[in-house]
């Protein structure tokens, strides 16, 4: 009985996303896509139809909630007729915003930024203006998370998205906001951002997932590829906020260069289980990579969190610290690995990954993870879970401050670590802001 | 006028009782001294009214304004007028002063009433100009990294802000200098007054050199053994603890 039952959960499964639902989306695409886009789609949807859904025994979904992953009950939603203000309080250079799929609306750049050649436009745009670009970073990394049944799904039904792209040297002194939303009960979105930072170029993301209701059940399939070239700085900001009934797959994939630095922070608060698979890959020398994350995981949230810090040249760096804090009965997966080739020698890679219980009936999953084939490397890694310190408790409450506000403010505290690694303060207050309406929700 | 009435108070800390039977009162405006050696039970006694989970009250009461706080938690106990200043106050990384007393701030005000940002830094600072204090303290976290001096004077910026009806100091002196000494204590004299009543936990009588007290109380053994006026203090300095136990040998 029991292989039965594997068989059962292991077999191909489309769910919702049915050849007819393809084949009706390819029908919605706007003509005069390049047709090898197209094929990759077709073959995309393929795979996607081919693989099995995730099973207990996949490695690469060890401690995840299996039953949890779902694929039935979903539809492409149809356009959205209006979109809720979502308030980060900062000053952009540009923006788009996505709802359900489709360009909703958009603030442009500045016009002596379009005179420097920096673009930021749609993907379906992008696709046919700038299609060498596009050809050669869009999904260009395969899928190192796994089979990929769920990056395969986003390639097949990705419409749009945002496309990014700032020419060597140009620093840009505002974020880009690049906004993504879920409208209605069931809908299924793909968001997809590409980033482009040519060498020197300098540029802020700062993107956002949300729904409208935090009680419909809605599914998301997202990606990114981030790209910095020769020496240029690239800050992304992911905050993901989605419907507490969503379910959420994000995959991203950081290309850095040499001399470039990239530095990522993913807050996550939103959907019933995410998964979010983050790609590092150093790929010349001087490269570095800073890996952050905040997660609040209240309920009975489970926030699966997969990292990847390749090293593949010598004299790179990786810094990764993703910090949880935990309530009710929520619970995370943290599974990190530092992968170094055999001629990263001088590698220095840094992964941790802190636990803060602020419930008995939480759970924290860590794997670090190191594989090393150079000798000469600094590499260290390690993962923690805490509860609150009574004493710091019992300090806080002393002053007047009741436990549930103690509380939170020292899970603020433990959070600070990350946000202090912002240079942007005006975003640091934005994110705190965010954390906070997580807390009085 | 305020009162605090410790009433024949015995406290334990798991089964081990520490205060054994311990009465005092004390009111608005007075400074009251408690002496005595180490593992006297000073500290509990602090802790135990400021309602730390870890120290059981196993019978007795203490009334603020004539009504027992023992059913209260810590928080509650504060807003009711109580403040702890510790002897090894707790570092709190990434919570800066700032938030961190403003959310004290905020835990006064009645629910829904939102702070006046413009107005609390106004009073912020004017007290930290009172005890002349940095005005760049406030953007530090909580005590992370201070000096023994500068996380008194941060306990004492705290009692500033909450004016307390009475602060239970505890070992305020231990861990300062001279100089750090004398800073400390003059912010405790500025904030002295009719609406504020003190209890100062000291093992030495250097710092009621610089506090003086209205009342001297000396602690043997979990209890009150003697009480008396400032000369009491000096008593002691000149003739040691010893001096108490033979006292209570002969007694």
């Amino acid at each position: 009985m029991t292989s039965s039952i594997e068989t059962m959960s292991a077999a191909p499964a489309v769910g919702s996303f049915t050849p007819e639902a393809f084949a009706a989306h390819l029908a919605s695409l706007p003509p005069g896509l390049p047709a090898w886009w197209l094929e990759r789609k077709r073959a995309a949807y393929a795979r996607f139809a081919a693989l099995p859904m995730p099973g207990r025994t996949d490695e690469a979904w060890r401690f995840s909630n299996i039953s949890g992953l779902t694929l039935d009950g979903f539809a492409l939603p149809a356009a959205a007729t209006a979109t809720p203000y979502a308030p980060i309080g900062i000053k952009k250079s540009a923006k788009l915003v996505f709802a359900n799929g489709r360009l909703f609306s958009r603030e442009v750049l500045a016009a002596d930024l379009v005179a420097r050649g920096v673009i930021v436009d749609t993907l379906q745009n992008a696709l046919v203006r700038h299609e060498a670009l596009v050809k050669e970073h869009l999904l260009a990394q395969p899928p190192k998370f796994g089979p990929g049944k769920f990056s395969a799904l986003h390639e097949a039904f990705l419409a749009d998205g945002a496309f990014v792209y700032v020419p060597k040297g140009v620093e840009l002194e505002h974020p880009i906001g690049l906004f993504h939303y879920a409208l209605g009960a069931d809908a299924a979105v793909f968001p997809h951002s590409l980033v482009i930072a040519a060498d020197q170029a300098k540029v802020t993301i700062v993107e956002y997932f949300g729904s409208t209701d935090d009680t419909e059940a809605q599914f998301a399939a997202g990606a990114n590829d981030l790209y910095a070239g020769h020496g240029a700085q690239l800050t992304y900001i992911g905050k993901q906020d989605w419907s507490h009934r969503a379910l959420s797959f994000q995959s991203n994939s950081t290309v850095v260069r040499r001399d470039a630095r990239v530095q990522s922070l993913n807050l996550h608060l939103g959907a019933r289980q995410a998964r979010h698979e983050s790609l590092s890959q150093l790929q010349a020398p001087g490269a570095f990579s800073e890996m952050l994350a905040l997660t609040v995981a209240r309920e009975t949230q489970e926030f699966d969190q997969r990292t990847l810090q390749i090293h593949q040249a010598p004299n790179t760096k990786s810094d990764l610290l993703y910090k949880n804090a935990l309530l009710d009965q929520a619970k995370t997966i943290f599974s990190g690995l530092i992968v170094v080739d055999p001629d990263a020698q001088k590698t220095d890679a840094y992964q941790s990954n802190r636990n803060l219980m602020l419930s008995e009936q939480a759970e924290a999953n860590s794997l670090p993870g190191l594989e090393i084939q150079a000798n000469d490397v600094r590499c260290t890694h390690g993962a923690t879970s805490s509860r609150i310190d009574p004493e710091q408790e019992f300090y806080l409450q002393s002053r007047g401050i009741d436990k549930t506000t103690a509380d939170e403010l020292l899970t603020f505290g433990f959070f600070e670590e990350v946000l202090n690694r912002l240079a942007d303060e005006d975003l640091h207050a934005a994110l705190r802001t965010l954390i906070q309406t997580k807390f009085t929700k | 006028m305020s009162s605090l009435v410790i009433q024949d108070l015995h406290v334990a800390i798991g089964e081990k009782e520490i205060v054994k039977g311990l009465s005092l009162t004390i009111n608005s405006g007075e400074v009251h001294a408690i002496m005595g050696p180490n593992g006297t039970g000073k500290s509990t006694l602090s802790k135990a009214i400021a309602g730390h989970p870890d120290y059981t009250i196993t019978s007795g009461d203490v009334l603020l304004d004539g009504a027992s706080i023992l059913e209260k938690e810590a928080d509650e106990r504060a807003r009711a007028g109580l403040f702890l200043a510790f002897q090894y106050p707790s570092e709190i990384p990434g919570v800066s002063i700032a938030n961190f007393l403003r959310a004290a701030v905020q835990a006064r005000m009645a629910e829904g009433e939102e702070l006046d940002a413009t107005a609390y830094y106004k009073r912020l600072y004017a007290k930290m100009d009172m005890l002349k204090i940095d005005r760049k303290f406030t953007s530090r976290s909580v005590n992370e990294g201070f000096s023994g001096g500068e996380k008194k004077r941060c306990e004492i910026l705290q009692m500033a802000m909450l004016e307390p009806k009475f602060a239970l100091m505890d070992e305020t002196d231990s861990g300062l200098d001279i100089d750090a000494l004398r800073i400390v204590s003059e912010g405790v004299n500025t904030l002295r007054g009719p609406d504020l009543g003190v209890l100062m936990i000291t093992h030495y009588q250097r710092l009621l050199n610089y506090i003086v007290p209205d009342y001297v109380h000396v602690m043997w053994d979990g209890r009150i053994v003697k009480s008396g006026d400032k000369s009491l203090a000096l008593e002691l300095e000149a003739k040691g603890y010893d001096w108490v136990k033979k006292e209570l040998a002969l007694a």
